[in-house]
């Protein structure tokens, strides 16, 4: 579905990515896994197109869009969940909700999927009509993934979702990305928490200094010794 | 105490315009962050353009707004994406050279085409007046000030209630998000650009009536709307209003009091005050004036 090939990434001087290459095929849950700094969210950014790369291409269903701009990448049925959430704090949860939906591909749907999404996540429906800025962190994630959602995506890249939730909050979350890809749509998650992305990603990316240095099936990259040593704490 | 009262309303009445005008800064700095330095001199073409349509062809004030707004909404899209699209991502530095020199430009060719002379527009209603409970109200000022009113409390159901308006309030908090949710942010730069500035040339029709228009005039505007903002807060309607009325009412204490010649000096007191006090300004939401270039 997505396939990366060799791109580089640059912030000033400094090289963020270096020869990346990923491969996410459709209806797995890929994750891309590894320390602070090494690139993974400059990773989903090249994706989504909010930095541009150099060298290299980035294709989706067989078409590239290395040097689209973020607002037609989301046409094509890729949402991006931003690490740290960043909801328009202002905004209500149904207006979050409804902005997210702003492209010509989910303007349609809107309605429907407000409905699925109020589903998957009952407390933003109690919620809809408090401004974003005012919930809790857990319920902002919700609602980061529920205006992700929103875009209708075929593929929804989540940075860093478990990141300051309490440990219940973070197993919640698992589950319901579980749940999302059960619904058809494929997940690219940039995590941290190594135990709980393994136990539900099909395939795992370990990136570190901006080098993909370990890929495979979980299950493999999860026996690999380098992982158990430095990521597992076995 | 029937002194300070006139004083107040007076004050009032001509804050409603600075808030108009503020307003129309506001959109284009909160939208687009653009530092526009000519946003007065908007003002000034669409006073002279009162000016013109009134002495060519005899029309009335009010009614040119209706030629007038539309042709410096297109004006203010021109400016987005001529001048100010292409530096979108240059240093506020680089920005400000624009805007400045834009504001120049347009300045010496209004003295070229115009001339320096002060002009006015007569009107058989310019010098009418309400007198309630011996305060003395000018109707022309009282126009503009129901009028900026009643423009503002649109444009806030508009950022409020539409979805085109939600988007703008989503560009405003963050744009490369707003990217993400597959907003076109550069489409909607050009609208805020164009409603910034006719917002604005509806100030400079409201103020015509009762003021005089030459190729200078728009400096001090430019001045007070810049202060407004930061007063009310980058992104905030309702403060910028207040904030408009609050510098009205400022002003015209500050002339009857002090000395209308240390009217500037009094503006510029206010903002350094609260740029140190409250950088956000008095009704902002966090983060503001920091990113008006003020860092």
């Amino acid at each position: 579905m997505l396939t990366i090939e060799t791109i580089n990434c640059f912030y000033g001087d400094f090289q963020a990515l270096r020869d990346v290459s990923m491969h996410v095929p459709e209806g797995k849950i890929v994750s891309l896994l590894g320390p602070n700094a090494a690139g993974k969210s400059t990773t989903l950014r090249s994706i989504s197109g909010i930095v541009r790369h150099r060298g290299g291409r980035i294709v989706f269903d067989g078409r590239p869009i290395g040097s689209r701009k973020p607002e037609d990448i989301v046409e094509l049925g890729i949402a991006h969940v931003p690490e740290g959430r960043k909801l328009f704090s202002t905004l209500t949860v149904k207006e979050n909700l409804e902005m997210g939906a702003y492209s010509r591909r989910a303007k349609p749907k809107v309605k429907a999927n407000l409905e699925k999404v109020f589903a998957l996540f009952p407390v933003l429906s109690e919620r809809r009509n408090q401004v974003a800025g005012s919930l809790s962190g857990g319920e902002q994630q919700m609602c980061a993934i529920g205006r992700g959602l929103m875009a209708d995506p075929r593929l929804l890249m989540i940075d860093e979702m478990s990141l300051g939730l309490s440990p219940i909050l973070v197993q919640q979350m698992f589950a319901l990305v579980k749940t999302i890809a059960a619904s058809g749509v494929t997940i690219l998650l940039v995590e941290q928490q190594v135990h709980h992305t393994m136990a539900i990603a099909d395939l795992a990316f370990i990136m570190e200094k901006g080098h993909i240095v370990l890929a495979g099936p979980t299950r493999e990259i999860a026996g690999h010794a380098h992982v158990k040593k430095a990521y597992l704490g076995m | 105490m029937e002194l300070i009262i006139q004083v107040l309303v007076s004050g009032l009445l001509i804050g409603g315009v600075y808030a108009l005008i503020s307003v129309g800064l506001n959109l284009i700095f909160g939208v687009v962050r653009i530092i526009n330095f000519a946003h007065g001199e908007v003002l000034m073409l669409a006073m002279y353009a009162a000016f013109w349509l009134n002495k060519l062809f005899g029309m009335d004030p009010y009614v040119s707004a209706l030629l007038v707004l539309p042709a410096l909404f297109l004006f203010g899209v021109l400016l987005q994406r001529v001048i100010v699209q292409p530096i979108q991502e240059a240093s506020a530095n680089m920005q400000i050279f624009a805007t400045v020199a834009l504001s120049l430009i347009l300045q010496n060719l209004a003295l070229i085409f115009w001339k320096g002379d002060f002009r006015t527009v007569q009107t058989s209603y310019a010098m009418s007046t309400l007198e309630v409970m011996n305060i003395i109200i000018s109707v022309p000022r009282l126009i503009a000030f129901l009028v900026a009113l009643a423009s503002i409390l649109l444009l806030y159901g508009f950022l409020k209630h539409t979805f085109l308006g939600k988007a703008l309030r989503a560009i405003v908090e963050d744009n490369t998000v707003a990217r993400l949710m597959g907003i076109k942010v550069d489409r909607l730069y050009l609208l805020a650009f164009g409603l910034g500035a006719a917002f604005t040339a509806l100030g400079g029709i409201l103020l015509i009536p009762f003021s005089s228009v030459y190729p200078m005039v728009g400096g001090p505007f430019t001045l007070i709307a810049f202060i407004v903002v930061v007063l009310g807060g980058l992104g905030s309607m309702s403060g910028t209003f207040l904030g408009g009325l609050f510098i009205g009412v400022v002003e015209s204490f500050g002339g009857t009091y002090v000395s209308p010649a240390l009217k500037e000096a009094i503006y510029f007191g206010i903002f350094i005050l609260v740029l140190l006090v409250r950088p956000q300004g008095l009704f902002g939401k966090g983060k503001g004036t920091e990113e008006i270039g003020l860092k």
